[in-house]
């Protein structure tokens, strides 16, 4: 956006209603858990991709002169028992587990918004089809399923874990939208435009999935910390991400056997994890609370 | 009602079926018993290995469809087949099930519990500071996996036991092995190997749970129905115990269900690293070690527990919510 555009946005805002977003982001930012929470994971983020710019070591590098050191001018955060140094592996560990936890919510929250909404648009039998297939997902072990195909994730193949980890991220919701939307599809201005002759699938993107969009927002932000969770406890047992790759799950897995003596080895993976997970949980909080027209909540 | 749980006993019954045959396809087609056998040294004929694998139904050179067929036929009559050891599957399941059992029961019922008690008093009592220290507490719990509970438990006990200068609490196993006394030193000695395993499976569901309770306790507290009950001259704490609590608690119940099937995997966790040998520790190992069959049968187990604990859920929901029994 230009300055002529930001201009022109300002003088339309004193016309105007602020839009949703506005009052909705106006909210959030009111909120203290909000404010913190939004500094913290931007700070992550920072951390994740800018600080691996400030150590000569990369997360492949091996120092053969220093092994399992306690954190020094050299090695910010320490080396492991193979000398490789933890600030470099760690960054990148949280590299992957922030992307894996964005990319899951993103593409969980979309299915269930999509497979809920067209469940309860259109009842009969793709609703049974549809939820038949939620009450099986929900059935199958997931995690199972997805440590049974983990040598298919190996050679970079991340993105299929990603998709792996989505699906079996998203059915409890998909069952609430398919309920908000047999209420919604009884409104008067879907039962105008269905008279108009706007098309089935045109009604759902357009009115009836917009229309969810705060439980759909703070479930997403719900959905980053479970995926990073189940992201770390995968990659403990070796099902995640695979070797040379390393994400926050797999240092915390090999950090926990040498967490007595080296303590550096397992707490600046643990730590940033939680930070990361905390910071994600109190933006979900705030949203849920800015969305909410009857909150009453002030902080 | 009665006929409401029996379609419900039928679609799950189906759906278990269908869930355990795509587990078990899945193992059968992803992990490759073959490779146990080869590369071994000294090398085994090939014919000694195909016959190995024929015999506990693992051939990955029979089609997927024939080895489904025998495997499903055995299913059936109620036997899991062989594990890549030769040993029954269902014996080793059995022993691992009642470890798993003994320990996730305790952990449930108190995390379940507390979780449910902590979150209605912290509703009643909105932004009280009880209420604020219980929302801090929950949101530190749940974003702290539970590899990092579990393994700085086992640093605190270490470190608590050096400090009194005896074994308070044990960090691994279920028992201490060929430990001699009568029953109340066997007991006490179980006791204090579960202390920490407990505390680690528990801890998130009290924070879950606490959370949920709060939010639907919230919802009722200003109901008609808890203010009618209110004006008709019951006292406020009678009120809020005996309908309030009633139906905050039918959300709770419901989510339950789902929480039973996921705690398999909180238990693998806990079961890992504590060094109970249980369900969640096998489930590892046999993929690990390409055992197709264990797998398929704790594929089985998992959405048997789920199928259980919804029908629960139904029943639960039925005994609390009238509407349900009505309708």
């Amino acid at each position: 956006m230009g300055i002529a555009d930001e201009e022109l946005a300002e003088q339309v805002d004193k016309i105007k209603a602020p839009s949703r977003g506005r009052v909705v982001a106006r909210r959030f930012f009111a909120m203290r858990q909000g404010r913190l929470g939004f500094a913290l994971l931007a700070l992550m983020f920072l951390l994740a991709f800018a600080g691996p710019h400030f150590t000569r070591w990369t997360y492949t590098d091996k120092d053969f002169a220093a092994f399992l050191r306690p954190p020094s001018g050299d090695h910010f955060w320490g080396t492991l028992q193979t000398g490789a140094d933890v600030f470099a592996v760690t960054l990148r560990g949280m590299q992957k587990s922030l992307i894996v936890g964005l990319l899951v919510a993103v593409v969980a929250t979309t299915l269930a918004a999509v497979v809920g909404a067209f469940a309860g648009y259109f009842l009969g039998w793709t609703d049974r089809v549809l939820m038949w297939a939620v009450d099986l997902l929900l059935v199958l072990p997931g995690f199972l399923i997805l440590a049974v195909m983990s040598p298919l994730f190996a050679g970079g193949a991340w993105v299929l874990f990603v998709i792996m980890l989505a699906l079996f991220l998203w059915m409890i919701t998909s069952k609430v939208v398919r309920g908000m939307t047999v209420s919604l599809k009884e409104r008067e201005f879907i039962s105008a435009a269905r008279f108009m002759g706007v098309p089935a699938p045109t009604i759902i993107f357009r009115h009836v999935i917009p229309n969810m969009s705060s439980l759909l927002v703070v479930d997403a932000t719900l959905n980053v910390s479970a995926a990073i969770l189940t992201e770390t406890t995968l990659s403990y047992f070796g099902f995640g991400i695979q070797p040379p790759d390393v994400s926050l799950g797999s240092l915390i897995a090999d950090g926990s056997k040498t967490a007595v003596f080296a303590p550096w080895t397992f707490w600046f993976a643990a730590g940033l994890l939680i930070v990361t997970v905390l910071s994600v949980n109190l933006i979900g909080d705030a949203l849920r609370d800015a969305f909410d027209p009857t909150s009453k909540r002030r902080s | 009602m009665a006929g409401f749980l029996v379609r419900r006993l039928l679609n799950y019954v189906v759906l278990v079926v269908v869930a355990t045959s795509l587990a078990y396809m899945l193992a059968a087609a992803a992990l490759d018993p073959r490779a146990n056998y080869e590369g071994r040294n000294p090398p085994l004929p090939p014919a000694v290995i195909d016959a190995r694998l024929d015999e506990l139904n693992l051939n990955n050179r029979t089609p997927l469809f024939a080895r489904y067929v025998t495997w499903a036929g055995g299913v059936a009559r109620g036997d899991f087949g062989l594990t890549v050891n030769g040993d029954s599957v269902n014996d080793d399941l059995r022993r691992r099930a009642g470890v798993t059992f003994r320990l996730i029961i305790l952990g449930v019922c108190f995390g379940g519990l507390l979780g449910v008690a902590l979150g209605a008093y912290a509703a009643v009592r909105q932004y009280g500071w009880f209420d604020r220290l219980t929302t801090i507490a929950s949101f530190v719990v749940l974003a702290v996996p539970v590899v990092v509970v579990a393994n700085v438990l086992i640093l605190l006990g270490t470190w608590f036991n050096g400090v009194v200068g005896f074994p308070v609490v044990w960090v691994a196993g279920e028992f201490t092995p060929g430990l001699e006394g009568g029953f109340l030193t066997q007991a006490l000695d179980r006791v204090q190997h579960l202390v920490l395993p407990t505390i680690s499976l528990s801890i998130g569901l009290v924070a879950t749970f606490s959370r949920y309770q709060r939010n639907m306790m919230l919802d009722v507290l200003g109901a008609d129905f808890v203010r009618t009950a209110m004006a008709k001259g019951l006292s406020r704490r009678a009120a809020l115990t005996r309908h309030a609590l009633r139906t905050a608690l039918i959300p709770a119940a419901t989510y339950f269900a789902f929480t039973f099937g996921s705690l398999l995997v909180g238990a693998t966790i806990t079961e890992k690293i504590f060094g109970w040998h249980g369900l969640g520790e096998q489930l590892i190992n046999s993929i690990n070690s390409n055992d197709v069959n264990t797998v398929a049968a704790i594929a089985f187990l998992t959405a048997l527990a789920v199928l259980v604990a919804s029908l629960l859920s139904d029943v639960l929901t039925a005994a609390l919510d009238p509407r349900v029994r009505v309708g």
